[in-house]
């Protein structure tokens, strides 16, 4: 009884150590890696082929999910407001929505899903076939020739694919509210522009989808670092870097929301 | 793939993203609206703002002619101050009455402007003397109960004094 007590505390503890330690890892990594960006900023055309990789290939699928969840709030809202006589108000409730959460966060968790299990994946392998262990035989620096360039271009494309997003979901609220179902043009637009300002609404967007950017990169960054060199390991880092990456979106998210309302 | 593809696309991309800031700012946002060009400050007391926020409406005709730039508490007067900053393209006289008032049932409150018939125009840093507050609800209600109550007694004695 006694025994298997202490064994369970004792499990316990070493989770919460282990948890810490990796934690603390993590963040001189990204110190680390922060340090070792000079050389991709003096060789921009690295950040630029990251950002196609991590960037320009998202598009499809971040323009996709925004219209089919613009046309769900708009069908949604649409719904309830015309309960209450203001169906006019369907423009402000999907703006609204987009613009302050569903943009930067689904955003940020299909990032994680399409981009950052690509980068935990590559860099999983590069390591597994000794590809980094052979750059620093050459002398090259992998944190700086490999994980910054990328780390960048994950920041650079977030806040970009989440503008993208949040403009495409107005447009598909915009084609279910005004051309499905018929709410007058001009209310629509012109009761959102009333009630989307620029800074509290827009600019804290931008915001939250650079955080959730440097999050979601590094994550996926130290998860391919630090994986077991075997296919096993990359594939429980990639696993990893989904699960992590959207808890701390979703975490953060909550975090910068109760600042940005306070 | 070669670099000068990748460098258009990736240029594409930008682009994209921030064209689609550009449209939120614009087509979403208010950005377009809240410049309102050049502004001249005027402020008003008032003996109660309700819920009035910086940044609410100033409407005259149910036209927006300015913002609330701030909202204080005056000490000496024990009453609210409020900054109002008004288009420099609309003039109001010394005489204007400002109110404040509330847009449908609960909607948000704004400040309403009517032009009163005095010659001289307000100036940048002037003051509106003449200013009606919020209507408190509870005040409001109260004044009717008490209204109705009154009613209610004088009826009673009006009966009594007919049956005597």
């Amino acid at each position: 009884m006694f025994k298997t007590l202490a064994g369970v505390l004792q499990h316990i503890g070493h989770q919460v150590v282990d948890g810490v330690l990796r934690l603390g890892y993590a963040t001189r990594f990204f110190l680390y890696a922060l340090k070792m960006s000079g050389e991709s900023f003096r060789r921009f055309p690295l950040v630029i082929r990251e950002i196609y990789f991590t960037g320009v290939l998202s598009l499809i699928i971040i323009l996709v999910s925004a219209l089919f969840v613009g046309m769900v709030l708009g069908l949604q809202g649409y719904n309830t407001l015309q309960r209450y006589g203001s169906s006019e108000a369907v423009g402000v409730l999907v703006a609204l929505a987009l613009v302050r959460e569903l943009g930067p966060v689904v955003t940020a968790l299909l990032f994680a899903g399409r981009a950052g299990t690509a980068i935990t994946a590559e860099i999983g392998l590069m390591k597994a076939t000794e590809q980094l262990s052979a750059m620093e035989m050459m002398a090259v620096n992998p944190i700086s020739r490999v994980v910054a360039p990328r780390f960048w271009a994950g920041v650079i494309s977030m806040p970009f694919l989440a503008a993208l997003f949040s403009m495409m979901g107005v447009f598909g609220g915009y084609l279910v509210a005004v051309q499905l179902i018929g709410v007058d043009n001009g209310a629509f637009w012109s009761q959102m522009q009333s009630s989307v300002d620029w800074s509290d609404d827009i600019m804290n967007g931008v915001i939250k989808s650079c955080v959730f950017g440097v999050a979601c990169t590094i994550i996926a960054l130290f998860e391919g670092y630090d994986a077991p060199p075997t296919a096993e390991g990359v594939s429980r880092a990639t696993t990893r870097t989904v699960v992590i990456s959207s808890l701390a979106v979703l975490g953060l998210d909550f975090v910068l929301t109760a600042f940005m309302l306070h | 793939m070669e670099r000068a593809k990748l460098d258009l696309w990736v240029g594409v991309f930008v682009a994209l993203g921030f064209a689609a800031l550009l449209g939120l700012a614009m087509k979403v946002g208010n950005l377009s609206a809240s410049n309102i060009g050049d502004t001249y400050t005027v402020s008003a007391y008032f003996d109660n703002v309700g819920s009035l926020k910086p940044r609410a409406p100033v409407k005259s005709a149910g036209v927006v002619v300015g913002r609330v730039e701030s909202i204080g508490f005056d000490d000496e007067k024990k009453e609210a101050i409020v900054t109002l900053h008004l288009d420099m393209r609309y003039h109001f006289d010394t005489e204007t009455n400002a109110s404040i008032l509330t847009s449908g049932l609960l909607g948000e409150q704004y400040v309403g402007l009517e032009a009163g018939g005095e010659e001289k125009m307000l100036k940048n840093g002037d003051k509106i003397k003449l200013t009606q507050g919020a209507v408190v609800l509870e005040k409001l209600i109260s004044q009717f109960l008490y209204s109705k109550a009154s009613d209610g007694a004088d009826n009673k004695q009006d009966k009594k004094a007919d049956k005597e």
